[in-house]
């Protein structure tokens, strides 16, 4: 059995059905990743999870308990929000500390776990700081260490990273996907950036419009999409002559689609082409290897490997049947 | 250029000069003239006044009820002005607006207006609230009301309540929305929420708000003149007294601007001992 279930989860606010039998099995210790647009219900499914909101119809199953019988500040889970929602007033200890003090976790022991959980995010010389005091990075590492800190049975995580700059944003990836595998806690991540969820989880729920399109390990959502949504929504795609193929897959022959190129950018370590063709405008992503490439008004040849077979393995949990 | 700013603020300036400085000025060298009851005012300096003011017991009582009788208006409007702004806040749209409104109409309605509903809803052996629990049978004769400070205390409190509500309400519009939620899914209960998250956040608020009420309380005329009349002054009713009835200029101003000085001395204090405490935390 599973360790969390979630069973044709739904969310309705007042006729707008924001999450629409969402049906997910996250296994102990996995990293799961909720992707979508923008509005598609991710934060409303976090929500539900962690008991602020009450869903219209479903039930979730922690261990095989009914999760919704047992009220939000019972539940023993471990929340990011995207805002941080750092208390403002403690000191970045102090606000590590709450949950143990809620616990009822002796003083002694509650300072030792303390220093251990801010050591591990990396911040174990800015005890005495103030919220206010420090980088949005820092913040960011204060809150998982809240969540952290009660040895969460599960950890919802809500655009963590959205608040940070890009560079910062991809440290903290590395750092947070360290920090998973050495607590090895149960992860659920909220996010929109199709990067960072192929970066850090070990399946994706690809969501649109409140329902789960795919759910499967990154790789596979990306190589054999089960929907033309997914399919656009982790990369970019070229509709060839009634083939979808991946721009990175596509290189310059000898023989093959001929085309003209009508635009080249240097993007640092890859080119981006826009190439004329008879099956239409065709985006080409090339390595930079330092080889001379094609330039813009050259003609040129594109070959590509035959797509993939179609996706047999993992079927849109939230669509069985239907 | 650098002229241009202070060229634009003059017009304001010198209105301020002319309504504010100039009438303080001329009250504060007021209060070293001489008064006679025949002699009327006489342009010298002398201390008399100030003498009577700071020795006289008369005028310490004064002194003390119009200070005490502004702090419990203070912990009045706290009491429930801070339950009522976190009530408010937590209302859904159509109804947050429309209490809000409740709650700041009264300062659309004149003071005078108020407190005399006030009068008459507990004035002596007339006032309705008095007929009414006394025909009920729970009250033997009428609460006192009128020349209390007890009554004094709950016409103010209800007059400076709005003050109170949109000072912690602004301090609640500054609450991260998830707050609540994070320390809810750490484990605390509502009770722990409100003591450990909330009220130290607002905290600020409450004081600033308390800053106000508190310096309105002190300084407030038309309310005290009502409830207690000539029999129970306050310092500003013994102000207008001294003014206006027993004629002694002089005397008025030493209580009025005994009362100024002490009120910002109060009130700078206050705020001071405020940013103090929360400079480091809310920046
Ligand atoms: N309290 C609410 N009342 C009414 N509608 C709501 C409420 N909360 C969310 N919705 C609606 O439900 C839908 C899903 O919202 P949700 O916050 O879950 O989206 P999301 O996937 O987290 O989006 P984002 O990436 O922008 O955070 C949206 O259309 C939103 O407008
Ligand atoms: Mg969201």
């Amino acid at each position: 059995m599973a360790f969390l279930t979630l069973e044709k989860l739904t969310k309705k606010f007042g006729t707008h059905l924001a999450v629409d039998g969402l049906s997910l099995e996250v296994e102990k210790g996995e990293f799961i990743a909720l992707l979508g647009p923008s509005g598609c219900g991710k934060t409303t499914t976090l929500q539900m999870i962690a008991g602020f909101v009450d869903p219209t119809a479903g039930a979730i199953r922690l261990e095989g308990r009914d999760l919704l019988a047992i009220k939000p500040a019972k539940r023993g889970l471990g929340i990011v929000f995207q805002s941080y929602a750092l208390f403002p007033h403690m000191t970045v200890a102090e606000n590590v500390a709450f949950g143990l003090e809620m616990q009822g976790v002796v003083a002694a022991e509650r300072t030792k776990r303390v220093a251990e959980t801010l050591d591990l995010v990396g911040l174990g010389a800015f005890a005495v700081r103030f919220p206010r005091q420090m980088s949005g990075g820092q913040q960011q590492r204060v809150a998982l260490a809240r969540a952290l800190v009660i040895r969460p049975s599960i950890l919802l995580l809500d655009e963590p990273l959205s608040n940070l700059d890009a560079k910062l944003r991809e440290e903290m990836q590395i750092e947070l996907r360290q920090i998973q595998r050495t607590v090895s806690t149960t992860t659920i991540l909220v996010t929109h950036d199709q990067a960072e969820a192929m970066a850090l989880s070990d399946r994706i729920v690809v969501m649109n419009q409140g329902r789960a399109e795919q759910i499967g390990p990154p790789h596979e959502a990306y190589e054999r999409p089960a929907t033309p949504f997914v399919a656009n929504f982790l990369g970019k795609t070229n509709l060839v002559n009634g083939t979808t193929v991946r721009p990175e897959k596509i290189s310059f022959g000898t023989s093959g689609l001929a085309g003209k190129v009508r635009t080249r950018i240097f993007q640092g370590n890859h080119w981006l082409y826009q190439v004329d063709t008879d099956g239409g405008l065709v985006t080409v992503i090339r390595q930079n290897t330092g080889e001379a490439m094609p330039t813009e008004g050259a003609a040129v040849h594109l070959v590509w490997q035959s797509s993939p077979p179609p996706s047999s393995g993992e079927v849109p949990a939230g669509r069985r049947g239907s | 250029m650098r002229l241009a700013p202070y060229l634009l603020s003059l017009p304001a300036l010198l209105l301020f000069a002319g309504v504010v400085v100039v009438p303080l000025v001329m009250t504060v060298l007021l209060s070293f003239h001489d008064w006679g009851q025949y002699k009327g005012i006489e342009p010298v300096f002398i201390l008399k006044n100030w003498q009577e003011v700071l020795t006289d017991s008369y005028f310490h009582e004064m002194f003390a009820r119009t200070f005490r009788i502004a702090f419990f208006v203070t912990l009045l409007a706290a009491v429930f002005g801070a339950p009522e702004a976190y009530i408010l806040n937590r209302m859904k749209s159509p109804w947050r607006g429309l209490f809000l409104l409740v709650i700041l109409g009264p300062l659309l309605i004149s003071v005078v207006a108020r407190t005399l509903g006030w009068a008459l809803l507990f004035g002596g052996n007339s006032g309705l609230v008095n007929k009414a629990l006394m025909s009920a049978g729970l009250i033997s004769a009428p609460l006192p009301f009128m020349f209390t400070e007890t009554g004094m205390v709950v016409a103010l409190a209800h007059v400076l309540m709005p003050y109170m509500v949109l000072s912690v309400w602004a301090a609640l519009q500054r609450l991260d929305p998830q707050i609540e939620n994070a320390a809810v899914a750490l484990g605390a209960g509502p009770f722990t929420v409100l003591r450990r998250i909330v009220l130290p956040q607002v905290m600020p608020g409450i004081l600033s708000g308390a800053i106000i009420v508190f310096a309105l309380a002190a300084s407030a005329f038309a309310t005290p003149a009502i409830i207690g009349g000539r029999r129970l002054k306050v310092a500003s009713t013994l102000a207008y007294d001294e003014f206006l009835n027993t004629l002694n200029w002089p005397l008025g101003a030493a209580v009025a601007v005994l009362l100024l000085l002490a009120l910002v001395a109060i009130v700078i204090g206050a705020s001071r001992l405020v940013e103090r405490r929360y400079a480091q935390v809310f920046g």
